[in-house]
């Protein structure tokens, strides 16, 4: 890739380099996002829906997390998977795994505390009638993780945004390498600081539009929500 | 466990109950035999303990002492009672939707769910809006589609919690009738309002209670021409009770 072409022109011209790039840091936060949602959301539901010593201790701490730096996540990440660390064997540092174990954490516990909200909101709405018409407790949360499933989604998208746009744990743990695991917020700190910045703009410009893009269909997921279920 | 589902639930009867929250006592030596019939309606001033009779005749609150049996039975499940809160919640899916979760909760095979949610949505003056989601409802008709909900499961016996308390007359004539419907079919109506109207046009015996005791306990045409205790003619006067 010549140094020398437009942001406009990259973009137009469907050059690999970006487009590997883009995909792989889709792939990775998607499967980070994914995987996120089915650790958090049973977790949220589970603190949700029962009564323990240190219970509000859990939620602090829960809700504290969300706004967990992701270089810690990516400096911790990267002491367990490094060579001498105690998952050194995995031989996992450096790769997309690696990346994708890193923003799981990341983006766990911000899908626990939002599903943990959700359902608790709705339980609290739902447990008279839930009572009153014998419900059984799996029919229970089944029933409110079918009703929530807007605000859920609206979860997992949040979770999927903030993975998308973090460059600090990922930087750390995938190394940025090139073809391998450079995705488009790491390529953009290389890229702008080697002065390279047709290509920083350009990947700027698609990350832009992706973060765009999902707060508009959280957004648009919630007006569907408020529709079709009230 | 009584699990006979076609055993009656009549008579409720308490004995001597006590309910306290939070060391705040809510009823207090209630004692009260409800048996079939006119609607049993319930009526005293905010405050005065008639939502937590009527949540714990329905089963759902337990006597912090004193003794509560339906039909002898100290423990039944709620398979053939119903009640329908004063703000009752909507699930987040259709009209129908809601009925087809109360007819699943009541165990009603798959096959006849349609069938009976259609009778129930005409039942209650609904037809049409079987796919409007429950929530965009008006407060009438969620009304209506709370008390279809409740007769999904076939109740012997249904409370109503103050079911006109927000609704404009229109409505509140339209939730009366049905009332009345449900009452001649059977279906003992155990209800709780601050109407006075309303409990004479439906009940045919009147609880008054106040401060979480039961002041009066009579039939309707005696209750009010000739209410026995102070409280009851203060409050047919439309004297403020404290």
């Amino acid at each position: 890739m010549p140094d020398n072409t437009s942001a406009f022109h990259l973009l137009l011209t469907a050059d690999p380099t970006l487009f590997s790039i883009v995909g792989l840091s889709l792939a990775v936060s998607v499967t980070a996002a994914v995987l996120a949602s089915f650790i958090g959301m049973p977790l949220g539901a589970l603190v949700a829906l029962t009564r323990f010593r240190g219970r509000v201790f859990v939620i602090v701490v829960m809700n504290a997390l969300m706004g967990l730096p992701p270089v810690i996540v990516g400096l911790a990440v990267y002491l367990s998977l490094s060579r001498s660390g105690p998952l050194g064997s995995w031989g996992l540092l450096f790769t997309p795994s690696a990346m994708v174990i890193a923003q799981t954490i990341l983006v766990t516990p911000i899908i626990a505390a939002l599903t943990r909200q959700t359902i608790e909101d709705l339980w609290l709405e739902y447990r008279d009638e839930f009572a009153a018409m014998d419900i059984g407790a799996l029919q229970r949360i089944s029933t409110l993780l079918w009703d929530g499933r807007f605000s859920l989604v609206t979860a997992l998208l949040a979770g999927f945004g903030r993975a998308a746009a973090e460059v600090g744990a990922i930087i750390i743990v995938g190394g940025n390498i090139e073809g391998f695991t450079r995705t488009m917020t790491t390529a953009i700190a290389l890229e702008t600081s080697k002065g390279n910045l047709p290509l920083a703009v350009g990947l700027g410009v698609i990350l832009m539009g992706i973060v765009v893009l999902v707060s508009g269909l959280a957004w648009g997921l919630r007006r569907a929500g408020e529709r079709f279920a009230g | 466990m009584n699990t006979n589902v076609d055993s009656s639930d009549l008579p409720i009867e308490f004995s001597k109950v006590n309910i306290d929250t939070d060391n705040h006592a809510i009823l207090r030596q209630v004692s009260l035999v409800i048996g079939a019939g006119a609607p049993t309606v319930f009526i005293g001033p905010n405050g005065s303990g008639k939502t937590t009779l009527l949540r714990a005749a329905m089963g759902l609150v337990t006597a912090s002492s004193g003794q509560i049996t339906w039909g002898q039975a100290i423990e039944s499940p709620p398979l053939r009672r119903a009640i329908v809160f004063q703000r009752p919640v909507m699930l987040r899916r259709s009209v129908l939707g809601n009925l087809h979760y109360a007819l699943a909760s009541a165990e009603v095979p798959r096959r006849e769910r349609q069938r009976r949610a259609m009778e129930l949505l005409s039942l209650v003056d609904l037809e049409g809006l079987g796919d409007r989601p429950a929530r965009r409802l008006s407060s009438g008709e969620q009304q209506r589609l709370a008390i279809a909900r409740a007769l999904a499961r076939k109740p012997r016996l249904l409370f109503l919690d103050e079911p006109t308390a927000s609704l404009d007359p229109a409505a509140t004539k339209g939730i009366e009738e049905l009332v009345r419907s449900v009452s001649a079919s059977g279906v003992k109506v155990v209800m709780a309002t601050h109407d006075l109207g309303e409990a004479r046009r439906l009940a045919g015996d009147i609880v008054l209670l106040h401060r979480g005791t039961i002041v009066e306990r009579a039939a309707v045409d005696q209750f009010f021409s000739a209410p026995a205790t102070k409280e009851a003619q203060a409050f047919l006067a439309g004297e403020l009770l404290f």
